[in-house]
């Protein structure tokens, strides 16, 4: 028998140091934020922060101005007023490119995927950021080239035994299913390994089975990957299940910025947009 | 430490024998990341060392349980060789069991460690924690979501590898000491069979009894070091225990653990297993799959698959019965092979396949010839929890759908006077923990096994079992009669879905009948015969006309058998509505329910056994979605059926 004791031929993943908590320095910080187009003022005097791993909710009834403030964040459209502090810098001139450099990544409403592509190239799509050699060194799959392959590969796959999508991973997205869909748009998003994941209606137009599915996933890629979350999302319910604090919009105005209970109980926002108390149960 | 092949007689030395024999060779395969991972034996034994040595820091002794809830993974069956090195006893649970389903076991076998998959068996356990004062240590082995998580005596089998290494390298030579302390006849493992009443009972099985039956499992169908299993049913059930774990370790041969429930499918065309077990559920749901996918190919494909699958269906039967198959079959069936079979079972995953057995319930023959002639050896075998698995199984030479098989190797068996198989082998249960009525129930004083089972042995040697012994009962002039057999032949016509027979103490057999409302709808619709609902269409006296050929062909059947000749079936109606659990006529795993349904329908059974009555008006009560009740009412035509006289040959 051997007596020399092995390291364990099957180690589990080695788990990615979360973000510090309770870190001082918030990670993102939108200050007097103005948006227009032409004369309507989509978002006005918009300011609040999102602190370091956690999950903050953006709601509002429909125009309230929630994927403008998204697509902000993101560098889509320029506010004519106010300043965007991401990590600790001040960003003037924001583009989505940058963003996405300075780790930044969002999943799309109307979901942003190659359907004709497989779930695995995907989801390799969003490595792209990450490849740094050069396209003929990754045609020919030479060296540094392949090296780097199965870097970024290693990287998917452990998405996507997260995501458990495994059984998938050689189908055609546009063949899946709405809900495994939104699951891959937001494997893509993770691919990047982002300090800060934007979440367009994450829950939109899923059952209720999948949309438990979807908020465990959201709540355990900030476990699993360290991403700090910002999400709008239209049901209630899974808002104040999932997230630490909520920003409510109206007609481009913040009208609260609280924890889901106290915002549950705003008479402001109850009557913008909950309707009456009785409804949001 | 070196040591002998018949020394090796309990499984942690099967593991230390393996391991010094095949060092190099792949015990374990399991799919992570989409890389098959693999583990040597010599590997494997390290594994088993290290855990064990945590465990043992952590206070495990020798007779103490545990329990091991998960999927099939390398690391849990490393965690159960590592219990059994130590002495202690591992207690597989069901993965999917509720944390309430998961409390008696724990409390029953006094389980202080429990090793849990993931965070969902943690926090199952979690849950019921408060009901388990003895339980001290949660170790998992997937930590995701589970890093943060702090609770009493909660740890993740990395930190207990750690232990282990710090613990044996203070006590050189103590693993082998533990490993040879070890005796035969110790408990191996305790398995939970999931009772329909009650608590479920833990069946105790010692080394000894789980190492005969897997070994005369090997010997009966040469199961070597080269063949390939995939472990994908629930590793708490005793068959997958034997496949993936017993002979795993008795025969050498190599473990797949699949990457997730979803996969099986992709990971079982990769693997390609050479050895299989499913119950029927699983090849009927792959025979609905390949179905479905015909109905859309194109025309020509689907005449080929046609083609191609008659001639080898008449290959096969021919050799299944003994007989050569015709000359142009046979000029044939190699071109079908090649155009269709092959690339069929390559889809399938069943392209090496060796060995394949299915058990557990009747295999209807449709299902069982389609894969018989598409080339997979599938085989049936009898035996349960209590037996250890192998009591009956076929022969290569000797497979046919109604018998499960000869007796195998080691077994006595022998068939009471009320129809009840016992048996006798080295494999049977110690006794059920904690319990020694239901012990004395089963096991008689003369070391017999009941069973539980009425059938009977064919003359060829293979045991046939027609029914549950409780069921099984007498007509009046004292023929056998086994309504779930005739049930059964019944049911496997796609027209019908449900049949109740009855004939207890009475001078013959009647049925009741549901018709399948899908299947006979669209034969209805092809045909041009309108109807308007499920009691329209069960009227229809064509629809009577076709359930009678059904009838027909079933009584041809039991008269070319002299056990069932007496018991052909002489009236039948087909009812108005279907049974239904709602009504309580069946139960929710869609059995039916006996008593019930004589009580309910004792008109119609009265009016069945008379004579001079042609229709009977029945009405019967039943309960809606959303719980209100009602009557139906129907004017049921009864019908006579064609009966055959006896030995007739059968259709």
């Amino acid at each position: 028998m051997a007596a020399v004791l092995k390291p364990a031929p099957m180690p589990a993943p080695d788990a990615p140091t979360p973000a510090p908590a309770a870190e001082p320095a918030p990670l993102l910080q939108l200050q007097g934020i103005h948006l227009r187009f032409g004369g309507i003022k989509a978002l006005q005097d918009i300011g609040f922060d999102v602190r370091r791993g956690e999950v903050r909710a953006i709601i509002g009834p429909n125009g309230a101005g929630k994927s403008s403030l998204l697509n902000v964040i993101n560098g889509v459209y320029q506010p004519q007023q106010g300043q965007i502090i991401f990590d600790g810098q001040p960003l003037p001139q924001m583009r989505p490119g940058r963003a996405a450099r300075l780790g930044i990544a969002r999943t799309f409403q109307n979901l942003a995927l190659f359907s004709g592509m497989s779930v695995l190239d995907n989801i390799m799509a969003g490595r792209n950021l990450h490849m740094r050699r050069g396209l003929l060194a990754q045609m020919v799959r030479l060296g540094p080239a392949l090296h780097e392959e199965v870097a970024n590969r290693q990287v998917v796959e452990r998405i996507i035994d997260f995501l458990e999508i495994q059984a998938w991973r050689k189908v055609p997205v546009g063949r899946l299913p709405y809900g495994l869909q939104k699951r891959v748009d937001l494997g893509r998003a993770l691919a990047m390994q982002p300090k800060l994941l934007l979440l367009d209606e994450p829950m939109a137009g899923m059952n209720l089975e999948e949309k438990e599915d979807m908020s465990r996933f959201i709540l355990e890629s900030r476990e699993e990957f360290g991403a700090t979350i910002v999400l709008i999302e239209h049901d209630m319910g899974v808002v104040m299940d999932l997230s630490d604090r909520v920003v409510v919009l109206d007609y481009g105005k913040q009208i609260a910025d609280d924890t889901p209970d106290a915002v549950r109980n705003d008479p402001e926002v109850i009557r913008a947009y909950l309707g009456t108390a009785t409804q949001q149960e | 430490m070196a040591l002998a092949q018949s020394a090796a007689d309990t499984f942690p030395r099967l593991l230390v024998w393996q391991a010094q024999s095949r060092p190099h060779r792949v015990a374990w395969r399991e799919k992570d990341l989409g890389i098959w991972q693999e583990t040597t034996w010599a590997q494997g034994l390290d594994w088993v060392q290290r855990l064990a040595g945590g465990f043992a820091h952590l206070g495990l002794r020798r007779g103490d349980h545990i329990a091991v809830i998960g999927e099939n993974r390398p690391r849990l069956y490393a965690c159960m060789l590592a219990a059994q090195a130590l002495g202690a006893i591992p207690a597989p649970l069901y993965q999917d069991a509720i944390a309430a389903e998961l409390v008696y076991p724990l409390q029953l076998a006094e389980v202080g460690l429990v090793i849990a998959e993931d965070e969902e068996q943690v926090d199952k356990l979690l849950e019921v924690r408060e009901q388990l004062p003895r339980l001290r240590h949660i170790l998992f082995h997937d930590p995701r979501g589970l890093r943060k998580l702090k609770a009493d005596g909660l740890l993740s089998l990395d930190e207990v590898e750690r232990l282990g290494i710090a613990w044996w390298s203070q006590r050189p030579g103590q693993f082998d000491a533990e490993v040879n302390a070890g005796r035969a006849d110790d408990v191996a493992a305790l398995f939970f069979t999931s009772g329909t009443t009650g608590h479920p009972k833990g069946v105790v099985h010692t080394h000894a009894s789980l190492i005969d039956r897997a070994r005369a499992g090997a010997e009966f169908d040469r199961l070597g070091p080269d063949e390939e299993v995939l472990a994908y049913l629930p590793p708490a059930w005793i068959g997958q225990n034997i496949f993936s774990y017993a002979q795993h370790l008795v025969c050498g041969y190599t473990v797949n653990c699949p990457e997730s429930q979803n996969t099986v499918g992709i990971d079982l065309r990769e693997i390609g297993p050479t050895y299989y077990f499913a119950p029927p559920r699983v090849f009927e749901a792959t025979l609905t799959e390949v179905r479905v996918r015909m109905d859309d190919a194109a025309h020509i494909k689907r005449w080929l698959f046609d083609a191609c699958l008659a001639v080898a269906q008449r290959v096969q039967t021919a050799r299944d019965t003994g007989q050569a198959p015709r000359l142009v079959d046979r000029l044939l069936h190699p071109l079908a092979d090649g155009l269709m079979l092959a690339p069929l079972r390559n889809v399938l995953g069943f392209s090496r396949i060796r060995v394949a057995y299915t058990a557990g319930e009747a295999i209807g023959p449709e299902l069982f010839r389609f894969y018989r002639a598409i080339g997979v050896n599938l085989k049936q075998l009898y035996g349960s929890t209590e037996t250890a698995v192998f009591v009956c199984m076929q022969p290569d030479n000797g497979v046919r759908s109604d018998t499960v098989g000869v007796a195998a190797p080691g077994v006595e068996l022998k068939v009471a006077d009320s129809g009840e198989i016992l048996l006798r082998s080295a494999g049977l249960l110690r006794e059920y923990y904690r319990n020694p009525q239901a012990t004395a129930e089963v096991l008689d004083e003369a070391g017999w096994y009941h069973t539980g089972d009425a059938g009977w042995l064919e003359g060829d040697g293979q045991l046939r079992i027609i029914d549950r012994a409780k069921d099984v009962s007498k007509l009046a002039d004292g023929t056998l009669f086994a309504p779930k057999l005739i049930e059964n032949k019944l049911k496997f016509f796609p027209a019908i879905k449900e049949a109740v027979a009855f004939g207890a103490g009475k001078d013959r057999v009647v049925a009741m009948i549901n018709i399948d409302f899908p299947a006979v709808g669209s034969w209805a619709e092809k045909r041009g015969i309108p109807y308007t609902s499920y009691a329209d269409l069960a009227g229809k006296p064509q629809v009577l006309d076709l359930v009678a050929d059904c009838v027909a062909q079933v009584n041809a059947d039991l008269a070319a058998d002299p056990h069932t000749a007496a018991a052909q079936i002489h009236r039948f109606a087909v009812l108005h509505k279907e049974l239904d659990p709602d009504d309580e006529e069946l139960t929710r795993t869609r059995k039916v329910r006996r008593r019930f349904v004589s009580e309910k329908y004792a008109t119609l059974i009265a009016a069945l056994y008379d004579p001079a009555q042609t229709h009977c008006l029945l009405r019967v009560q039943v309960r809606f979605d959303d719980g209100r009740t009602g009557t139906v009412q129907g004017d049921l035509a009864l019908r006579e059926a064609q009966v055959y006289p006896r030995l007739a040959a059968a259709a």
